[in-house]
């Protein structure tokens, strides 16, 4: 694969300029200056709310700082809360060029929007001039994720994601799979697959909270249009999310922002800690998508029965559609036709291998549908997470 | 189980040997004459894709099995070859919360 280079020692598989709104009155200007270059790989990425927040402070800084980022202009209206000097202080010491723009200060929308474009003009030559290096699997970090899920996703997709894991992991990859809203029914399943008992015991204590955080919610993560696909219970759609994870030893517990410090298989908790006090813990797909990516994945794995459309912004993003029914209908945005195996033309190891050739491919720069159709959605929202515990890591 | 042997319509998936639904892999229509385990059946509901028919005669009250492991009870007896879903069966978690069974979320534990 072709990687560029990180002050840090990670590797990117692509080199976009990140453009950051650090509240949501900064939103527009950020989609202007972003406008102006519609033909290269500038993302808006941002946090709405004016409110601080430790866990989104952290989210922008491991976002803004992925390997994926070669520069990152940031746009702050001026009078929110968030920590713009930190923010930029991080990238600056990430090696990537970083700049701030306020809006109060630069005279208002018009001008900043010119000021960003200019500095966006000036950047790109920079990191143009940067010559890509090898990369190899072994140091590439891959996300899943399910979503628009049916009763296929847990009969083709999500099972032949779950091989192409176990291939990646056996090539040395550090693999990441969550939603433990739609694992539960599963813990069992996953402490014994637990590398140690310590670790066994933490992710435990993560389904407890998280059968009790749904619990108060009143909902279970599963919507209408995945039981007019045929899953009845949250149990049943857990038992096909669950065949995402493949069928690797897990070594370690992640929450968002941490990163994996080996390869293998990592369960990522997106559930905050806690009392109830921000609503949803996945609004929507996208919201997940982010978090894995926080966590240094450079690529997602995303498995649709029902067919969503979305990629996300600076992670490319590889649609496996399950249903041969929808695949048909949506062909132009899925990468992987998984819902063949329904209809006898191919079986999951042949998808799982044909989903890990995709990965490396990706790697080395071929585009994603979700990247050709241009799709590049971000989202952040409050939350709030305890530190992970010191067993949830495998020694390095 | 000795009955996992005898033959099940192509079209019927039996995801584990101690599953007790078969899930269809196109959809069906009623009327439809299918083979469970052997045993003729007439299908007698619609039967989308990827959607679940009970394997024997099940009662009310009892674990749902797929993929080998529960996945909720049945609220209501469901006769072989009948379609398993929202109607006679619920989680044993949380319930499932669809456009016919609630109203827009209003923040309050159900």
């Amino acid at each position: 694969m072709r990687g560029w280079q990180r002050k840090d020692g990670r590797k990117g598989i692509r080199n976009i300029i990140a453009v950051a709104y650090l509240v949501e009155c900064a939103h527009h200007v950020s989609r202007q200056i972003a406008a102006g270059f519609p033909d290269r790989d500038v993302h808006v990425i941002g946090f709405p709310g004016c409110y601080p927040n430790s866990y989104a402070e952290r989210m922008m800084i491991e976002l803004c700082t992925h390997p994926n980022v070669g520069a990152v202009l940031l746009v702050s209206l001026g009078c929110e809360s968030f920590n713009r000097r930190g923010l930029a202080q991080a990238i600056a010491e990430s090696g990537r060029p970083v700049e701030t723009l306020v809006i109060q200060q630069t005279g208002g929308t018009a001008r900043t929007i010119a000021e960003g474009r200019q500095w966006l003009g000036e950047t790109w030559p920079l990191l143009d001039a940067e010559e890509p290096v090898a990369m190899a699997t072994d140091e590439l970090i891959v996300g899943t994720i399910c979503g628009g899920s049916d009763g296929t996703s847990g009969l083709t997709a999500n099972p032949a994601m779950g091989r192409a894991f176990d291939l990646l992991i056996g090539e040395g990859s550090a693999c990441i799979f969550e939603e433990a809203g739609e694992l539960i029914g599963c813990e069992s399943l996953m402490a014994e697959r637990s590398a140690r008992p310590e670790l066994a015991a933490e992710i435990l204590a993560v389904m407890d909270k998280t059968v009790r955080y749904y619990a108060t919610l009143g909902y279970a993560s599963i919507s209408p249009g995945n039981a007019e696909g045929g899953l009845t219970t949250i149990e049943e759609k857990s038992m096909g999310a669950y065949a995402k994870s493949g069928a690797s030893e897990i070594v370690g517990l992640l929450k968002p922002g941490d990163r994996p410090t080996t390869g293998g298989l990592y369960f990522l908790d997106v559930v905050p800690d806690g009392d109830v006090r921000f609503g949803f813990p996945n609004i929507s797909d996208n919201a997940e998508i982010a978090e894995l990516i926080a966590c240094g994945a450079h690529l997602v794995l995303f498995s649709t029965g029902r067919g969503s459309v979305v990629g996300s912004a600076i992670a490319p993003v590889i649609k496996v559609c399950a249903n041969p029914e929808t695949y048909r209908h949506l062909a132009d945005d899925m990468d992987v036709d998984s819902g063949r195996i329904l209809e006898g033309r191919g079986d999951l190891d042949q998808v799982g291998r044909e989903i890990r050739d995709l990965v490396v491919a990706v790697g080395d720069g071929a585009e994603t549908r979700s990247e050709a159709l241009g799709h590049r959605e971000f989202i952040l929202t409050y939350k709030s997470f305890e530190p992970i515990g010191p067993s949830c890591l495998p020694a390095a | 189980m000795a009955d996992s042997d005898l033959p099940t319509d192509k079209r019927l998936l039996l995801l584990d040997a101690t599953d007790n639904v078969l899930v269809a892999c196109v959809a069906l229509s009623p009327g439809t004459a299918l083979t469970i385990d052997g045993e003729a059946v007439t299908l007698a509901d619609s039967v989308g894709m990827a959607h679940k028919l009970a394997r024997r005669d099940l009662a009310a009250g009892v674990a749902v099995i797929k993929y080998g492991a529960p996945i909720g009870s049945t609220t209501a007896a469901v006769p072989k070859g009948g379609h398993v879903h929202l109607d006679n069966m619920k989680s044993d978690y949380i319930a499932t919360v669809n456009e016919t069974t609630a109203a827009v979320y209003d923040g309050k534990a159900t």
